[in-house]
């Protein structure tokens, strides 16, 4: 029986990484494996560029879900935006798996990412520009129902990203192929943590409990629309302020964001990003019916320099008078 | 498992045929367990316990008689851990028996069909780049373990495929694979050997792309039947043909 060496194992081991022989790129290193596909670091030989290279686990490449994988490529070719990864290219392998590339993203995931900011502003700026990447796909009728803080990245240079659209779905697609893989809650396999996507037997994905809304959690598809994307973002909220104190109006946003029917929710992720950002301006927010005391407050911390410096003047004022005329 | 014989079909189950009411299955079972772990098992009590060839040769096939004799493998429980864990630590325990009682005899006589070659072994031992200092934690003598089990169970697949290549006239497929896989033959690239096996580029890119699918396609056989429970292998099979590149 031949010796196989250490460095024949290692090659052996990645014997299963795909054969880019004939595309423009050349593999580097795998960076992440999903429920549908993995994700590899690819250099683009033509263009001198490091680029993400995804690719159907050739074990589960059967053909609805080489369809998602193209589908999914289209849906992120037409959404231009500085918050959403773009594609670069799309192609099939020598041994006829579909691969695309997409822009090579450095930097961390939201869930490492969000202890490196101390202040609940940051973090609440950090949101809203998630917000404005799903609110931009929701204008162009696409739904991302997978939004979770393992598939938001945040580059070197504070750019926020939202990643893995493998589940998105077209809105004007309401009858589409998308809609029968997704599957009932008796169907569902548990998952293996709370933060993975939960995967069908027959490797359909279809959400991530704690993040999925409770209609797509029934498998209710014709219930699913932009509100089930808000209350991905209010469980995303409550994520990234984390251990920070909340304050009361912003519990109330999550909350609001989060309920259980999707009519009393916002109506749409640009009114949860309003709210959030009314917050931060120190205004009254729509969720949250505050007490006299605590709009004073408010009023108090919004104002807080010049109701000092009028309280200072008043004050000289007064001393001022008090000792001309004793 | 004799050389040459193909390997059996997908879903076979090593446990469930060791448990076999059939005596010809059961022997057939543990002489694939047999030659899955014996050379692991082997340089893992070689180093683990500082034995001199001919103590290691004995410890290891007392061990294997031992997990016949005493059914080892029924008392084994997937929930509770791997099969390979499981049968480290039955070595370690016998081993540590045996050297205690000090009264270790010649055994393993049941395991006729495979072939044992140590000599081979300690050869294999002399060729791997061993860091002395490494050997003495616990942990590494783990990765050891594991490393050469992993060793063990692609060697098998290798020569399976080379029989396979053999019965389909395939002898090419697997010469390039054997080159630029095996033996990673220095700056060799699939122009070179295009030209020694006067082929195109391309039908050597189909060649090694087929051989490597059918190699894993063998490990995958092999690899589901020796785990535990199909929960193990899905977790073997991502642990080892996973996230690898780097």
């Amino acid at each position: 029986m031949k010796f196989l060496n250490d460095r024949a194992l290692e090659r052996l081991r990645g014997s299963s990484a795909p054969d880019l022989s004939g595309t423009r790129y050349e593999l580097c290193e795998l960076i992440a494996r999903g429920g549908m596909g993995i994700v590899y670091a690819a250099d683009d030989k033509k263009l001198n560029r490091r680029v993400a290279l995804k690719i159907l686990d050739s074990a589960n490449s059967a053909p609805e879900l080489t369809q998602r994988l193209i589908r999914e490529a289209r849906i992120l070719a037409q959404l231009e935006h500085p918050g959403i990864v773009p594609v670069h290219d799309i192609g099939h392998l020598s041994d006829g798996r579909v691969f695309y590339t997409m822009k090579f993203v450095e930097g961390a995931r939201l869930d490492k990412f969000v202890a490196q900011l101390s202040s609940l502003p940051e973090r609440l700026r950090l949101f809203l520009r998630i917000c404005d990447a799903v609110a931009f796909a929701h204008a162009r009728g696409v739904l991302h129902r997978d939004l979770k803080p393992a598939n938001v990245m945040v580059g070197p240079f504070g750019e926020v990203l939202v990643m893995d659209w493998g589940l998105a779905k077209i809105v004007q697609e309401a009858s589409s192929s998308v809609e029968t893989v997704l599957i009932s809650q008796k169907e569902r396999q548990s998952e293996e943590e709370t933060q993975s996507t939960v995967v069908t037997g027959h490797g359909t994905v279809m959400g991530t409990p704690g993040y999925m809304s409770p209609e797509q959690a029934r498998g209710e598809t014709e219930k699913i629309d932009a509100r089930s994307d808000v209350f991905s973002l209010g469980a995303l909220l409550k994520f990234v302020v984390g251990s920070l104190s909340e304050p009361r109006p912003l519990q109330a946003i999550s909350a609001k964001a989060m309920a259980e029917n999707p009519q009393a929710r916002y109506a749409s992720v640009s009114d949860l990003a309003a709210d959030v950002s009314r917050f931060l301006d120190g205004l009254p927010v729509s969720a949250y019916s505050e007490t006299t005391l605590e709009r004073l407050g408010r009023f108090y911390r919004r104002h807080q320099v010049a109701i000092l410096l009028i309280t200072a003047y008043l004050v000289m004022r007064f001393l001022v008078l008090y000792f001309f005329h004793r | 498992m004799a050389h040459g014989e193909s390997f059996p079909v997908t879903r076979y189950s090593v446990l469930a045929a060791a448990g076999s009411a059939n005596a010809e299955e059961r022997s057939r079972a543990l002489d694939i367990l047999f030659s899955a772990y014996w050379k692991p098992i082997y340089k893992y009590l070689r180093l683990k316990y500082s034995q001199v060839p001919q103590d290691a040769q004995d410890l290891t096939q007392g061990f294997f008689a031992e997990l016949l004799e005493r059914e080892l493998l029924s008392r084994f429980d997937p929930a509770k851990s791997r099969l390979r864990t499981y049968l480290r630590l039955c070595a370690d325990s016998f081993a540590l028996n045996e050297m205690k009682a000090a009264s270790r005899k010649k055994r393993g006589g049941e395991f006729a069909h495979v072939a044992l070659d140590f000599s081979a072994v300690e050869d294999e031992l002399r060729a791997q780049t061993i860091d002395p200092a490494s050997i003495a934690s616990p942990e590494s003598l783990d990765d050891f373990f594991e490393k050469e089990w992993i060793r063990s169970l692609f060697s098998s697949a290798v020569e399976d495929l080379k029989n396979l290549c053999e019965s389909r006239g395939k002898q090419k497929a697997f010469a390039i694979f054997e080159s630029y896989d095996l033996d990673g033959e220095e700056n060799i690239s699939y122009a070179d050997l295009a030209e020694r096996h006067s082929m195109q580029v391309t039908d050597v890119n189909n060649q090694i792309a087929w051989a490597r699918r059918e190699f894993r396609r063998i490990t995958m056989e092999r690899l589901r039947a020796l785990s535990g429970s199909e929960e193990e292998f899905s977790r073997e099979a991502k642990a080892l043909f996973g996230e690898v590149l780097k």
